[in-house]
């Protein structure tokens, strides 16, 4: 049995919003606390802590943190250095950036400031999903009040030149993409650039940028006050840590939550969400980490740990850690069909295979979704995935495909029955009720 | 092994490529071909059409290899030579996966598109394509666009490549064209659906991989295969754009560039490339006289009669101005012929320029074209190449985003699709610049490589001699002329001035000028003058002169001529031209001249028989022969001298010394569509005039 992440572990003490989310509040969490003495133990320590840690970036990608903080330039050269935060929180099913930014703002101001110092930033921008209105009013007051306090700021109390500002962004699921991000936050059409060059070398303005996500940074802070020892006890060894979970879907109770690493997935359904609806055995799936990755059908979920390197062995992947649970009510297909569409409309149309492989996914599914294709389609349709996995600029393909590739792989049955029954002038989906 | 070189394997066989060199620049080193459609040499990389994928040994995803650099390469664990793959199974699914989603939104309509025989995705789904479809669903239609009188558009062919919009950015400067929407709602775009302000929009008609964008007035008038081509010389500007004439029986039905590095790369203007519809109007196409007050047609034989007639009488009392598209050969036949009566009144120069005096340096573009790549400062006197030499202009464009050249102007203010210090408007503004201490003139000191534009305009003054010095004075003070450069540059806007200059086409011992023949005809001292397709003077002036017009065009010069003998237009002849950089060029013949028109040369030796003074040539080769006797440096194909004499040449001792008005420069292109017969006669031409004349307006209101 797992030990479950105790109280006095979080770092994200106020996630629920129970507790005052302003800077006095936040002081008395132990936010903002020796952070002078943490920027003074020198970048060259803050960098190999964070490595130390294992952190693994939140975003997805699970890059780990402290080695992309070491690419920066050593010096800084001719263009200043910079850091985005990556507060495009768009991947569906995911909000646990949402909540960080609503009720802990000051932990994330400042991991902004310990992770620029890191990397000789004197400049900061969060860039926040254009639907996280409240969010971003929420940011706004916490970095005035962080302003006001001189924590951050020319001549502020640790020493650092350091400003913060916020860019909102107009609601492109594909600006959450870094380099995407970042034309748009020059202004431009967001658009995934090229790479190489990467961010490190080139990025905003050209200069050398780092782009780490809203819970990379903001768990930095903790992470050093308390020790990279302490943090990487968590978790299994190179999924160390822990995580915020966003579950949603068909359990008892939905909700965000912090928890170690490699948490099994029953346990966390069922000790913090009460248990999926109507019983463990009436799950039928679960998506364990946004709307991106393949789906996992029972027989997975029973025993699978969530962390980067269990889910990848069942060619699933942990990506920003939502869970969607999907219990036997569910028309699976439907949903990923829905899924695919929301994939369609929000490729950039920059390149090909996205561009035209996205429609292409959504409408066959949107016609098998209702029996009315071959069964001859479904290995055209893996085939089409797989033309688009790995071929384009940005991951959004990838993302595109794998719920495809994921419900092909496990539920091809489901699809076939549904074509039969089409034919044979049966209902194609009848949901089984939930207990 | 120097720095910049590396030795890759590429499907097993090792190269050895620049550094610097993209995958695909070093799969062509070693002789793969590799399809691409949004690639282009001259434009940014965009990497987003992903046909040019290749297997990097190592990488775990196909890599698009254009846009991946060699250096960037990673060699195996023991040193060993990096690995890339461009035959393998993997590239070769990957690349027919893309064509296949290429290939499911575009229409198909290859029967009744004009890029069909010539279009690259008709060529690569030759390689790469399927033999039937997988997608059942509907295709997907785009809105029409406009995008003005030059380029038909037929947006659900589109590939969203973006080259044209690459290229309006870059390479025309005006960031017109652009994307709107999302993943494959995606449309390219004017936005307002005008006509682009650019007077080489016409090249996204060569770029446009498929049929999206065409050439309007060429829509559905020929198939590519249908075309005799012909490879040729642009007349339109000085430049001597290289270009490729197609045409069908005797009608010219296109024109496309080549490609010269040196001189237009692979692009030339929308003048360039869409005067072909004026080379079938308003032609003059057999000899004229006036009778009664009218012109009527009359035979060779008689024309000729009257010719000899009117030019037998006192050579002092003939006047000869050649115009601004004529052949080497045309030009020497008629400068002998007139020699050997004794007219000493011929001019080349019709707008009134005083060059020509000087050595050959004094007139040419001495930096070459090629020179703007590595110019560090350029001063722009009297001209706006913008209108007088686009191509140039865009040279230069691509020179300045380099960032390492700085532009000062004096002149007017236009815009030029690059920044620039504006220095004043006129010639005092060039005379008092050397005396200035700070400001741009010590850009100017400061480089290693200045460059002064002078334009034509601002030596067809009454104090052209007086601008040429203060420019060659300007041009020693800041070093322009030394060993291995040469920054003094003359910008021509007549294809045939130079080669006229190399003749000596000027006023002899006595002889009058083009401004004198005119006053002189007006005043009745010129009793004959012979017009050699010069339409770009004040025909009223003319007086009561007997004007023999030889030309191709029925423009000013004929309207106002009493005997016309109908010649060949540049895409009718061989003949040689001599660009703005004295590079000579050899034209060809595309279609043979309309109706009785005789090429010029032949016009004057038959002319020569009559005047019994015949000229010792009876075929162009013989001609040419005795031309490169006379002249050697004609005999130099495409070779510009660029700074080979520059140790000889003192620029401060050129025109004359004085004082220069204050009047300001002005260009001699006023209306870009419109600076010569043949373009005059040209209804596209007529259209893109009133469509740049609206976007003015429209521009004038917006401001």
């Amino acid at each position: 049995m797992t030990q479950l992440l105790q109280d006095k572990d979080r770092i994200f003490t106020n996630l629920y919003g129970r507790h005052d989310w302003r800077l006095e509040g936040a002081k008395q969490r132990g936010h903002w606390n020796a952070t002078k003495e943490i920027l003074e133990q020198g970048r060259d320590w803050i960098i190999d802590e964070m490595k130390k840690s294992g952190l693994r970036g939140r975003g997805g990608a699970g890059f780990p943190t402290g080695l992309k903080w070491s690419f920066m330039p050593k010096e800084v050269g001719a263009r200043p250095h910079y850091l985005v935060v990556n507060a495009d929180e768009s991947e569906p099913g995911t909000c646990k950036d949402r909540e960080i930014m609503r009720n802990d703002p000051q932990t994330l101001i400042e991991g902004c400031l310990i992770a620029s110092f890191a990397m000789q930033a004197h400049a900061c921008y969060i860039y926040i999903r254009g639907e996280y209105q409240f969010e971003l009013e929420r940011m706004e007051a916490a970095i005035k009040e962080a302003y006001d306090a001189k924590l951050i700021g020319k001549d502020n109390v640790h020493g650092w030149d350091f400003d913060l500002y916020i860019h909102h962004g107009a609601g492109a699921y594909i600006c959450g993409e870094e380099t995407a991000l970042l034309e748009s936050l020059e202004g431009k059409k967001g658009q995934p650039r090229l790479k190489p060059p990467f961010p490190a070398n080139a990025g905003l303005y050209g200069a050398p940028t780092t782009v780490n996500n809203v819970e990379s940074i903001a768990v930095a802070p903790t992470i050093l006050r308390r020790g990279a020892d302490w943090f990487s006890s968590f978790g299994r060894e190179g999924n160390a840590g822990t995580k915020v979970f966003s579950i949603s879907g068909h359990v008892n109770a939905p909700c965000n939550v912090e928890e170690v690493m490699s948490i099994p997935l029953k346990t966390l359904l069922e000790t913090h969400c009460g248990g999926v609806r109507g019983g463990w055995d009436n799950l039928k799936a679960v998506i364990p980490g946004g709307s991106s990755v393949p789906l996992l059908p029972k027989e997975i979920c029973d025993d699978v740990l969530m962390d980067f390197d269990a889910l990848k062995e069942h060619r699933s992947g942990l990506g920003t850690a939502a869970v969607i649970v999907m219990d036997k009510s569910t028309d699976l297909v439907k949903a990923i069909a829905r899924i695919s569409y929301f994939y369609k409309h929000e490729s950039c149309g920059q390149c090909t295979p996205c561009r035209e492989g996205t429609g292409w996914m959504w409408r066959v599914l949107d016609r098998m979704s209702r029996g009315e294709a071959e069964t001859s389609e479904i290995d055209d349709l893996l085939d089409v995935a797989g033309q688009v996995e790995g071929h384009t600029i940005c991951a959004l393909g990838d993302a595109a495909a794998w719920p495809v590739q994921g419900l092909i792989r496990h539920f091809r049955g489901e699809i076939e029955d549904r074509i039969n029954n089409y034919r044979a002038g049966k209902p194609v989906f009848v949901p089984q009720a939930a207990e | 092994m120097s720095d910049n070189l590396r030795t890759i394997v590429i499907d097993g066989e090792e190269v050895t490529v620049p550094n610097d060199y993209n995958l695909l620049q070093a799969s062509e080193a070693a002789g793969r071909e590799i399809p691409r459609f949004c690639y282009h040499e001259r434009l940014s990389v965009a990497g987003n059409c992903r046909m040019c994928l290749v297997e990097l040994v190592g990488a775990p995803k196909p890599v698009a290899s254009c846009a991946f650099m060699v250096r960037d390469m990673r060699g195996g664990p023991n040193g060993e030579p990096p690995q890339m793959r461009t035959l393998s199974p993997l590239v070769k699914k990957a690349r027919e996966g893309v064509m296949e989603f290429l290939l499911i939104n575009h229409p198909l309509d290859c029967p009744i598109c004009d890029q069909g025989g010539e279009c690259d995705l008709q060529d690569q789904s030759l390689a790469y394509g399927r033999s039937g479809s997988r997608f059942d669903e509907n295709k997907r239609a785009v809105e029409e666009k406009y995008m003005g009188p030059l380029i038909k558009t037929e947006m659900t062919r589109c590939i969203q490549c973006t080259r044209c919009v690459r290229f309006s950015t870059e390479i025309a400067g005006v960031p017109e064209l652009g994307a709107i929407g999302r993943g494959e709602n995606m449309e390219i775009t004017t936005y307002l659906e005008q006509s682009m302000t650019s007077e080489l929009s016409g090249n996204v008609i060569d770029l446009c991989p498929v049929g999206a964008l065409t050439s309007r007035p060429y829509a559905f008038n020929a198939r590519p295969w249908e075309l005799t081509k012909t490879e040729t010389i642009d007349v339109m500007d000085a430049l001597g754009s290289n270009i490729r004439v197609d045409s069908r029986g005797g009608a010219v039905l296109r024109i496309m560039p080549r490609l010269h590095d040196d001189v237009n790369e692979e692009w030339i203007s929308d003048k360039s490339r869409f005067v072909w519809d004026g080379l079938g109007r308003q032609r003059l196409d057999r000899p004229f006289a006036k009778k009664d007050g009218k012109l009527a047609p009359i035979s060779w034989d008689d024309a000729l009669t009257i010719a000899q007639e009117k030019l037998s009488g006192d050579a002092s009392k003939i006047g000869v101005i050649a115009g601004d598209m004529n052949d080497v050969e045309g030009l020497y036949a008629a400068k002998s012929l007139f020699d050997a009566i004794g007219v000493a009144s011929i001019d080349a120069r019709q707008d009134g320029s005083k060059l020509g005096a000087g050595p050959r340096e004094s007139y040419l573009f001495n930096s070459t074209i090629k020179g703007i790549d590595q110019a560090d400062a350029i001063l722009i006197v009297g001209a706006n190449p913008r209108l007088e030499a686009a191509v140039m202009n865009a040279r230069i464009r691509q020179r300045w985003l380099t960032g390492k050249c700085e532009i000062g102007v004096i002149g007017e203010a236009h815009d030029l699709t690059y920044d620039y210090a504006h220095l004043g408007e006129g010639a005092s503004d060039l005379a008092s610049l050397g005396g200035k201490r700070s400001g741009f003139i010590k850009t100017l000191k400061d480089a290693e490589r200045p460059m002064i534009i002078l334009g034509a305009g601002a030596l067809a003054r009454e104090d052209g001699p007086q601008v040429l010095r203060a420019a060659g004075e300007l041009a020693d003070k800041i070093g322009a002329v030394k060993d291995g450069w040469n920054g003094f540059n003359v910008l021509h806007t007549a294809a045939s001035r130079v080669g006229a200059l190399d003749l000596g086409f000027i006023p002899g011992e006595g002889g009058r000028d083009t401004g004198a023949i005119l006053d002189g005809a007006s005043l009745g001292e010129v009793e004959t003058v012979v017009l050699l397709g010069a339409d770009e003077i004040d025909t009223a002036k003319l007086g009561s002169a007997f004007v023999i017009y030889v030309g191709h065009h029925g423009d000013k010069g004929a309207q106002r001529a009493d005997l016309i003998l109908p010649s060949a237009a540049y895409t009718e002849k061989p003949g040689l031209y001599v660009n703005t950089e004295g590079r000579v060029q050899m034209a060809e013949r595309a279609v043979f001249p309309k109706g009785e028109a005789k090429e010029d040369w032949a016009i004057f030796r038959a002319l020569s028989a009559r005047l019994g003074k015949t000229l010792p040539y009876d075929s162009l080769n013989a001609l040419r022969a005795k031309l490169i006797a006379d002249h050697e440096i004609l005999g130099q194909i495409d070779h510009a001298p660029g700074a080979l004499a520059a140790a000889d040449f003192k620029p401060a001792e050129l025109g004359e010394a004085g004082d220069v008005s204050d009047a300001p420069f002005k260009s001699p292109v006023e209306d870009f569509y419109f600076t010569n017969p043949i373009s005059r006669a040209s209804k596209t031409m007529a259209e893109c005039s009133a469509a740049a004349a609206t976007a003015r307006q429209t521009l004038q209101a917006a401001e």
